[in-house]
């Protein structure tokens, strides 16, 4: 039996495990190399596999996306690091205009099987632009998958699976779970598939869609609610473009009832697309109204009131109760 | 105080305006062979955008960017570059990728709104013409990365205007290219004018080469009208890629004797004087100066090729023109290596919306 690790050991694992098995799997990125990524994602893949697999960038993430976009058309796999969410805004114009839409616009010619992969979100008293969760501005981009594990063996495998894919994914790892529990992961080289939610926690009364780090507080919702005799659905979304929605569209068949949760602002946000498809889709199973307990549409704060902007177990389980009061 | 660093800007021209060499010419100007190529390429080039704006002007062609005045940048790249290089263009190479082996029905196809235009196999790794400014730059050098980690002796070239040298994207490609010694060569079509801006407005350096020497690399100007020049400038750029000895930049020095695109009107903002003093340099009367000195081209052969390239332009229109129309699936099809099943839905309302009696037929 392998000793239990954190979701950042299992990232290290799925690059290590792709890159032995794929010789055109590149990591790159800045401090990726010699220093194994701030977080340490990358650790020891230098020494492994060498200077051509492992690639210490200057410091520019435009270049970065370009630079990965030039040889993912070679035929390479760049796995790309962007050291935080907060400084991945300068890529957006290759990630929106050339990565996303070199497949589409060379009819298949050219394609583009980049991954960025970006820590992201709040919670771990992290400086300013450090802590923002702005999926809801990539999972609007046509072409690109927005992935995002919440557990190690879903992050070993669903890295796997980005890095496999032929076309770009965005990996968005919450930071805040990056060491919280640990898990035994097997080194079996196994994918998990993309497009698809994962049901955690199947329930009858109400059905919780949330992804990233907001599933831990969402599974501890719905452990305390079960105490009081309610049985909650979990759903993690993970792939957030393109979205799986039969599957929460089933759960809310069943349950009739649903509270999306997110630590991103409310308003746009990729819970509006899955309440507004509830709405088109499932409005004859809903007894009551889709409920959000999302961030404030105000600015990330700096770590001192950021537990006032994240959303909390308390939260979900108030949200729960109304909706589930709700006549 | 020591002097650290020191750099300077070479500028190279061999022929001047009225086609007379002003200095030794290199031994392959002996022969006709290659510069006779030269001539009729940029003929056919020019003929060519004349036809398109024709086009553009009768509403059969989308907006065009012209390539008037880059003509001899076009066609000695086109020459120089071989099969197994990279061309990561930006949208002013249109005769550069033919001579790549695009056929004039594909480019128009192109230009007249229609993505198969960038799908034709004969681009083989080519890029699509990059449209948002200097972003082209990095995807060369992310090309000639995974060039340099294979370990191939090829090279990458990309081109982009003046305007596109004051992009961040330009200056970190420049940047990565010159810490990792890539096999790419960065052409600066410096045709003086981005849209309205003059280049005297666009950066305060008085060389675009320069910008090299921060990057760590060689950079040089040429005459961009001079065939000869930027024959000898690309012909060492090139080599230099290919034996692993890292990048250049190369400041080709043109004028853009057209309007923008032709959604543009030049006469808002330039002089006619200043155009008119452009046109005494422009590529292609040089070079034919130059061929009838030597006695390498004469009325007869003018004549001859003009209405060839007539027919050939023609040739190219009618295959363009017989293209069958694109499948509407295709707006989806090709987003993805496979169509998710969230998008599925949307194909079909997609499908439906083009049949007959749908809201979209046409």
């Amino acid at each position: 039996m392998n000793k239990p690790i954190t979701m950042i050991e299992a990232i290290n694992l799925a690059l290590r495990s792709e890159m032995q098995r794929d010789s055109s799997v590149i990591v790159l990125g800045e401090d990726v190399g010699v220093n194994g990524g701030v977080f340490r994602a990358t650790v020891g893949l230098k020494e492994a596999f060498g200077i051509k697999r492992v690639l210490d960038t200057p410091l520019a993430e435009t270049m970065i996306a370009g630079l990965s976009i030039g040889m993912a058309a070679q035929g390479l796999k760049p796995v790309a690091e962007i050291q935080f969410m907060g400084f991945i805004f300068p890529t957006m114009e290759h990630i929106i205009c050339h990565a996303a839409r070199l497949r589409h616009r060379t009819r298949g010619r050219l394609h583009c099987p980049m991954v960025l992969r970006a820590p992201f979100g709040g919670g771990i008293h992290a400086p300013e632009h450090h802590s923002e969760s702005t999926e809801a501005l990539f999972a609007h981009i046509p072409g690109l998958r927005v992935v995002i594990p919440s557990s190690p063996k879903r992050a070993y495998g669903l890295l796997l699976a980005a890095i496999r894919n032929p076309d770009p994914v965005l990996f968005l790892e919450p930071k805040r779970i990056y060491r919280l529990n640990a898990q035994t992961v097997e080194d079996n080289g196994e994918a998990l598939p993309l497009d698809s939610c994962y049901t955690l926690r199947e329930g009858a009364d109400i059905t919780l869609v949330s992804w990233g780090a907001m599933i831990k507080e969402t599974l501890e919702a719905a452990d305390q609610l079960a105490g009081q005799g309610i049985s909650c659905e979990v759903i993690d979304v993970v792939t957030l473009n393109p979205i799986d929605h039969e599957t929460i569209l089933a759960s809310v068949a069943k349950t009739g009832r649903c509270v999306i949760i997110h630590e991103a602002p409310k308003s746009c946000a990729v819970s509006a697309e899955i309440s507004a498809t509830l709405a088109e889709r499932g409005l004859l199973s809903l007894l009551a109204p889709v409920a959000r307990v999302t961030g404030y549409d105000t600015v990330m704060p700096y770590y001192r009131m950021e537990n006032h902007y994240l959303p909390n177990t308390a939260d979900i389980i108030d949200a729960v109760t109304a909706t589930l009061e709700f006549s | 105080m020591d002097t650290i660093y020191q750099a300077q800007i070479s500028y190279s021209q061999f022929l001047s305006e009225s086609g007379k060499p002003l200095q030794p010419l290199p031994d392959w100007t002996e022969k006709p062979d290659t510069l006779v190529r030269y001539y009729r390429n940029m003929v056919l080039a020019r003929q060519l955008d004349n036809k398109i704006i024709a086009l553009q002007r009768t509403g059969q062609m989308g907006t065009y960017a012209s390539l008037l005045g880059a003509e001899a940048i076009e066609v000695v790249l086109g020459d120089l570059m071989q099969r197994d290089d990279v061309l990561v263009p930006y949208y002013r190479n249109h005769a550069l990728q033919m001579l790549r082996g695009l056929s004039l029905a594909d480019m128009l196809s192109y230009w007249g709104g229609d993505e198969r235009g960038n799908a034709s196999p004969a681009m083989g790794e080519d890029f699509p013409n990059s449209v948002p400014i200097a972003t082209q730059a990095l995807h060369a050098a992310g090309v000639a990365t995974a060039i340099k980690i294979r370990g191939e002796k090829r090279a990458v070239v990309t081109v982009c205007g003046d305007g596109a040298t004051s992009k961040g994207d330009f200056l970190e490609a420049l940047n990565v290219a010159g810490v990792w010694q890539l096999p790419v060569v960065f052409v600066v079509n410096n045709n003086q004018w981005a849209i309205s801006v003059p280049r005297s407005i666009q950066c305060g350096a008085p060389t675009l080469a320069q910008k090299a020497i921060g990057a760590g690399i060689r950079g040089e100007q040429v005459d961009g009208n001079d065939v000869i020049a930027l024959h000898e400038s690309i012909t060492a750029a090139l080599k230099q890629a290919r034996e692993g000895k890292g990048p250049s930049l190369i400041e080709a020095i043109s004028y853009r004797l057209s309007d923008h695109t032709t959604a543009d009107d030049a006469t808002r903002y330039r002089s006619n004087d200043e155009l008119k003093a452009a046109w005494e340099r422009e590529p292609i009367k040089r070079l034919q100066t130059f061929l009838h000195q030597r006695q390498w081209w004469d009325e007869l052969q003018e004549t001859a090729w003009q209405k060839e390239v007539s027919q050939i332009i023609q040739r190219g229109l009618d295959d363009f023109l017989q293209q069958p129309a694109q499948p509407v699936e295709d707006l989806i099809d090709y987003l993805y290596a496979e169509l998710p099943d969230a998008l599925q839905e949307q194909r079909q309302r997609l499908i439906r919306n083009a049949q007959p009696g749908g809201n979209h037929h046409e």
